[in-house]
């Protein structure tokens, strides 16, 4: 089996490869490090927060001090010592806000552009490329784009601090209203000390006319990043969403637990798609981020709401973003992929519950794992008492490469509705030697047979993607699995 | 808090203990020792404990159970057609009763019989086998059989040996007002080539009872056992079963599980396939109505290359009943060349019916082919019109596409005279007379 070895040669290159690794110096202003109900008072003060939020705040805190960190997922790593992090890191040169694209630092400016977000030539090349972007720097947002093309149709994209100050009423309703702040253990501590993330709000019966887009990036050591993202789509509205992550190269482990709460009225729609691609730490299991997410979505009548995710980064990730299905009629979809490496370990799936009636659901996930790294699927579907004539369609398909990985599923079904209809199916296998030979006997190189193979496996996850970021997301794929099947 | 109370399971421990057959023997006596203090430690699950997350046990800690007595009244086996006349032991509270059972007339070379005599007549063949297999880990129910270690069946089949004839183990409860607790334990060993086929039929009449069952089975080189149980205990009954199975190269292990008794029933099969070429067959149907909890949990463990294992389930729920499939299949590393499959099916009769299912796989090779499906539902109703359509009535319809359903299990029976009398059984179950 030379080309296994060679293949798992290849990957081990293609993650040294990992070009988002660079650190900008940038001066920080932070917060003093540790966690307690000070380093939450300095957040708020920081942010000018109202009381009520300083007041939501502290309960979530004092609420997760009561808690214990849940260790079900098939994930090990040492213990996370919460003290010894940085809560809250801004560029300094945000005390005096900018007003506009110009006045922002041309050195964050920069990093964006090596991330491949150039801010300004958006604006320039309006229409182009119609994506409006909200980025966040450490722990805050640095820029939005397309602001005022936005506020013509009445929709609201912006900071969540922004939102805060500007729409407060709003805020404040929806806010933990999908995940509580007692939640979970990250979702408590994400409570107590978020700084930024984005807030979108689409008014009744509009149509987003561009895609709306977050990068998020990491940059200060021994940071922790804790955005919270809340994404309210009115009455008969549509939006599609788009969140990027990276963070540089660093030793050390870094923790990020976000929360995004999504919320669908009637007959809405918001398509949430994620491209993670934050440091999977090196080929040893040294340093990388901690990706410990809740994402949770609420679907009123007829609303639909879409995940689609493609996970390749991050040392471990522990995500499962879910769909409360409460509106009679409503839809969830979740559309994955997740490729682990080296000595990455993920923990991922979905959540499906049905409350209303004749409501779907449709999971399709698919599991690569690679080098030494444990890849589980880990998924909840339930049907409640009055979910009459709910379906679900579950796939799972799991990819090994190499033989010291590991690809898990476990799935939870559990119905209590006669009429409800619950279908799950799962495998796992390797790249079939059939398919290589049939490749591979029409000339095709192996490398490039193993990553169409590869592509071929994805494809009905990829192509949920916007058609901006499908192209990105494929050279993902390309990066982390070239030629890595066999 | 992970665990409930003991619901009185060890209640004067130390006394009964000394009673035991066999006690006084060193290694039996530490060998019950151990079960107790790891039951001591664990007491019942709650669900908290992941692998008892669905199935819930509160009923049974709810009351002590006392000591099984002699039943008061007559028992006796109602017949069941197994093809060729079996070989019959039968238990009856947990007790080998001689008068029902009848041994006579198998082969020479042969050990097969109760585990209380076994405990006088076969000590060496005890020592070397007995909690070998099934482990006290932090299995529960394990430790508690392991604890009051007493009686059951003990069979050793030698080299090349095949027992034409079905043994047939049949435990009867027949309690009347006492809430009582036994725990059987069997053990099969079947040496290389050898092969056997038992039915085990679990009954009951009446009683709140616990029959907390564990058998241990080793299968040697080329062996095969064939493994049929009909779970059809009382009303009020429950019904606990571990299997634990150790399978050497190109062994093959068929089970069929079929449950329709007990208020909380949970049938256990845990197979590791530890050399080449080994395989195992897990079927079987689980049929429930009034406010029953039918659990079927399987762990097939693929700890060698080459293996087979195949599992399907088929479960249907009527009233309030619930049940409960857990099926978690591992590949080991080395374990390459592995298939795996399985199935678990389950047909909601009722709008207060519930299944919780848990198909898992565990996954550490790479070149492999394993899968799992999982559907849940209710009757077709295309299926149903098509036969409404043709002046069939609504309850023949329903109950036509039942069998049907449940038929696609029960097919699964290698031997052609038990898999009748298994269809007979489910059918029966159906008319409400089971």
């Amino acid at each position: 089996m030379a080309a296994v070895l060679e293949t798992i040669e290849t990957v081990g290159e293609a993650t040294d490869k990992y070009k988002h690794g660079f650190v900008t110096e940038i001066e920080m202003d932070r917060a003093p490090k540790g966690l307690s109900e000070d380093t939450v008072r300095f957040i708020s003060a920081k942010k000018n927060e109202p009381e009520w939020l300083l007041e939501w705040r502290l309960e979530a805190y004092r609420h997760w001090l009561t808690m214990t960190e849940p260790m079900w997922a098939r994930v090990g790593y040492p213990p996370i010592d919460y003290q010894d992090s940085y809560y809250y890191a801004a560029p300094k040169s945000d005390a005096d806000r900018p007003k506009s694209l110009d006045e922002v630092d041309p050195a964050l400016l920069d990093t964006y552009a090596k991330l491949g977000i150039p801010l300004k030539e958006q604006e320039v090349l309006a229409g182009v490329r119609n994506v409006a972007i909200d980025a966040v720097f450490d722990s805050v947002s640095v820029a939005t784009t397309f602001k005022d093309r936005l506020e013509k149709d009445g929709i609201i994209f912006c900071a969540i601090s922004e939102a805060i100050q500007d729409h407060p009423e709003l805020v404040r309703k929806y806010m933990g209203s999908v995940v509580p702040t007692s939640d979970n253990f990250y979702a408590a501590l994400n409570s107590a000390v978020f700084t930024d993330g984005s807030f979108c709000y689409i008014p009744k019966g509009v149509r987003c006319p561009m895609e709306l887009s977050t990068y998020f990036r990491i940059n200060a050591a021994e940071t922790g990043q804790f955005e919270r993202t809340l994404i309210v789509a009115d009455e008969g509205s549509y939006v599609s969403y788009l969140e990027g992550c990276t963070a540089p190269q660093r030793d050390e482990n870094q923790l990020h637990a976000a929360v995004v709460e999504l919320i669908a009225m009637d007959d809405a729609e918001i398509k949430y798609s994620t491209v993670q691609n934050w440091y999977p730490g090196d080929e040893d299991g040294k340093g990388g981020i901690y990706n410990f997410v809740t994402k949770r979505g609420l679907c009123e009548k007829r609303a639909k709401i879409s995940w689609t995710q493609v996970e390749t980064g991050s040392a471990i990730t522990w995500k499962y973003p879910s769909c409360i299905l409460k509106g009679d009629d409503s839809v969830g979809e979740f559309y994955s992929v997740a490729i682990t490496n080296n000595r990455q370990q993920a923990d991922t799936g979905t959540k499906m519950l049905h409350i209303g009636k004749n409501t779907r659901s449709r999971i399709i996930a698919k599991g690569i794992s690679a080098g030494k790294s444990q890849s589980t699927y880990r998924g909840q579907v339930r049907m409640n008492a009055m979910a009459h004539g709910a379906k679900n369609y579950t796939q799972c398909d799991s990819l090994l490469i190499g033989d010291e990985c590991g690809a898990h599923t476990v799935p939870y079904i559990e119905s209590k509705n006669r009429s409800a209809r619950v279908e799950h199916e799962a495998t796992t296998s390797k790249v079939s030697d059939d398919q290589l030979f049939y490749c591979r006997q029409r000339g095709i190189p192996e490398e490039e047979a193993l990553t169409l193979i590869v592509n071929g496996f994805c494809r009905e996850v990829l192509q949920e993607l916007p058609m901006e970021f499908a192209v990105e997301a494929q050279k993902l794929v390309g990066i982390s699995l070239e030629g890595s099947v066999g | 808090m992970n665990a409930m109370t003991d619901a009185g399971l060890l209640r004067d421990y130390e006394t009964h203990a000394a009673t035991l057959p066999g006690a006084g023997s060193g290694w039996l006596d530490g060998l019950r020792k151990g079960g107790a203090h790891r039951f001591e430690g664990l007491g019942l699950p709650t669900r908290r404990v992941e692998e008892w997350k669905y199935t819930d046990l509160r009923t049974l800690a709810s009351d002590p159970f006392g000591h099984a007595h002699e039943p008061d009244a007559d028992v006796s086996v109602p017949d069941m057609d197994l093809g060729a006349e079996p070989y019959r032991a039968v238990f009856v509270n947990g007790h080998f009763h001689a008068g029902l059972s009848d041994l006579t007339g198998l082969p020479d070379g042969l050990v097969a019989l109760p585990l209380a005599q076994a405990m006088q007549n076969s000590k060496a063949f005890l020592e070397s086998y007995l909690g070998r297999v099934a482990t006290l880990g932090r299995r529960h129910f394990v430790a508690l059989n392991t604890a009051w270690l007493a009686d059951g069946f003990a069979l050793y089949v030698p080299d090349g040996m095949t027992i034409e004839r079905p043994i047939e183990l049949v435990f009867i409860g027949a309690t009347g007002d006492t809430r009582a607790a036994w725990h059987p334990r069997n053990l099969f060993v079947l040496h290389p080539g050898a092969q056997a086929t038992i039915v085990e039929r679990h009954i009951g009449q009446t009683g709140t009872y616990l029959s907390n069952t564990v058998a241990e089975i080793v299968l040697a080189t080329g062996a095969r056992l064939n493994h049929f149980k009909l779970q059809d205990e009382a009303a009020d009954a429950f019904h606990i079963a571990t299997t634990q199975i150790h399978a050497s190269a190109d062994a093959v292990y068929e089970n069929f599980s079929l449950m329709t008794g007990s208020s909380v029933a949970r049938n256990q099969i845990a197979i590791e396939l530890q050399a080449p070429g080994s395989s195992c067959m897990l079927n079987g149907a689980y049929l429930g109505r009034g406010k029953q909890q039918l659990d079927t949990t399987t762990l097939i463990d693929h700890a060698a290359p080459d293996c087979k294992s195949s599992e399907v389930y088929k479960g249907a729920l009527d009233e309030r009943s619930k049940g409960v499939f857990q099926g978690r299949i591992v590949v080991r590393k080395d374990a390459q060349r592995t298939n795996g499959h399985q199935s678990n099916k389950a047909l909601l009769l009722s709008d207060k019916a519930e299944i919780d299912a848990k198909p898992e796989l565990e996954i550490y090779a790479d070149d492999v082919v394993c899968s799992h499906g999982a559907t849940v539902g209710e009757l077709d109703e295309h299926a149903l019109f098509y036969l409404r359509a043709r002046g069939i009535p609504l309850e023949e319809a329903r109950g036509l596409l039942i069998d049907a359903f449940v038929d696609g299990a029960i097919d699964e029976i290698s031997n052609a005279a038990i898999r009748e009398a298994f269809r007979s059984h489910a059918k029966a179950w159906q008319g409400g007379n089971s």
